[in-house]
């Protein structure tokens, strides 16, 4: 979902810089204030940073024939909000910039609001919807992955789309959603159940950050529903 | 390891490796397993775009550009296998440190 250095004119590299900026500024005093609050935080906080790493770092194949990289921002949406992960989708986007001229300095600003803004707000309002429903978490996560995905390229298609409406906006949203978010479909569903299987071990090995976090149910609660099972096998 | 875990990474694993056995024998001179980030660029070419700005650096070669996106994954795994790992340690002292507890509790 990298736009590629040049391949966007200037200004529209300023106006997504403008529209990502306030965010990242504010990811800065979100990541201050929790790791203030609950330093033991942390640890997780950079957990869920190496996941984007890794992820974004894998180009795997797909179905439609294509290769494509899936996200990992997800994961730290759910957990940390939004704002935080935008933040850490910065550092891996000037790492790729910088070192694999993947993605571009000029684009930081527009690809840093798909992956991460638009991507893991997605993630943010799956999750919180499905906790107010009361329904079990792990499900709720892999929709969240499933879609931060998703919208991460889906936003990509329409930012290119606006930049270059050839020969009309429709037709050439057309283009590059098949290009990028089609492709995208499977690698989604992946990238979906790793996040599961992360969440998991972090669920298992740290429920308290998870708890203070907010984002589970704390313990008490968690053991009236679990211990009886236990106790029946 | 959790059984439902590892179920899951091969459904993952399934997924990934299925387009191989779909296109097995094609390759990217037939439009195969190319990268969707290098095909809107070229879309955007094909259409008499061209870029304006150069990336500062990039990759002299392929095997260059694979160097950065494994030291990329590395730095990442290597960070994930580190607190997974210390948290699991932590876990099993803890369990460990109740039990010794339950049978001097015992003992007594």
């Amino acid at each position: 979902m990298h736009i590629m250095e040049g391949f966007l004119p200037w200004q529209w590299c300023v106006f997504w810089y403008a529209l990502a900026l306030p965010v990242i500024a504010y990811g800065v005093i979100r990541i201050k204030k929790v790791a203030d609050k609950h330093p033991e935080s942390k640890p997780v906080l950079a957990v869920v940073g190496a996941f984007m790493f890794v992820l974004s770092s894998l180009k795997l194949p797909s179905v439609t024939g294509s290769c494509s990289h899936p996200t990992g921002n997800g994961l730290g949406a759910v957990i940390f909000g939004p704002v935080v992960v935008s933040v850490l989708c910065v550092i891996v986007l000037v790492f790729q910039a910088l070192l694999l001229g993947h993605g571009g300095l000029t684009t930081l600003g527009a690809n840093t609001f798909s992956m991460g803004i638009i991507g893991p707000l997605a993630a943010w309002l799956v999750y919180k919807g499905w906790q107010k429903a009361g329904w079990s978490i792990l499900p709720g996560i892999f929709l969240a992955a499933f879609f931060a995905d998703l919208l991460t390229y889906a936003t990509t298609a329409i930012q290119l789309s606006l930049a270059f409406p050839i020969p009309t906006f429709d037709s050439a949203i057309l283009k590059f959603m098949t290009i990028y978010a089609y492709t995208q479909l499977p690698l989604a569903v992946a990238e979906g159940i790793l996040t599961v299987v992360i969440f998991d071990y972090i669920m298992k090995l740290r429920p308290d950050v998870l708890e203070t976090l907010k984002v589970i149910k704390p313990k008490n609660e968690m053991k009236t529903m679990k211990e009886p099972v236990k106790e029946a096998i | 390891m959790d059984k439902k875990n590892i179920i899951l990474l091969c459904l993952a694993a399934a997924i990934i490796l299925s387009p191989l056995i779909l296109y097995n024998g094609l390759t990217e001179e037939e439009g195969y397993f190319t990268g969707s980030d290098g095909q809107g660029p070229e879309y955007l070419e094909s259409q008499g775009y061209e870029p304006w700005i150069e990336p500062i650096w990039s990759p002299p070669s392929g095997e260059v550009e694979v160097l950065f996106f494994s030291l990329q994954a590395a730095i990442g795994a290597l960070i994930i296998g580190y607190f997974v790992g210390y948290y699991n340690g932590l876990a099993k002292g803890r369990r460990q440190d109740e039990m010794d507890k339950k049978t001097v509790k015992q003992a007594k």
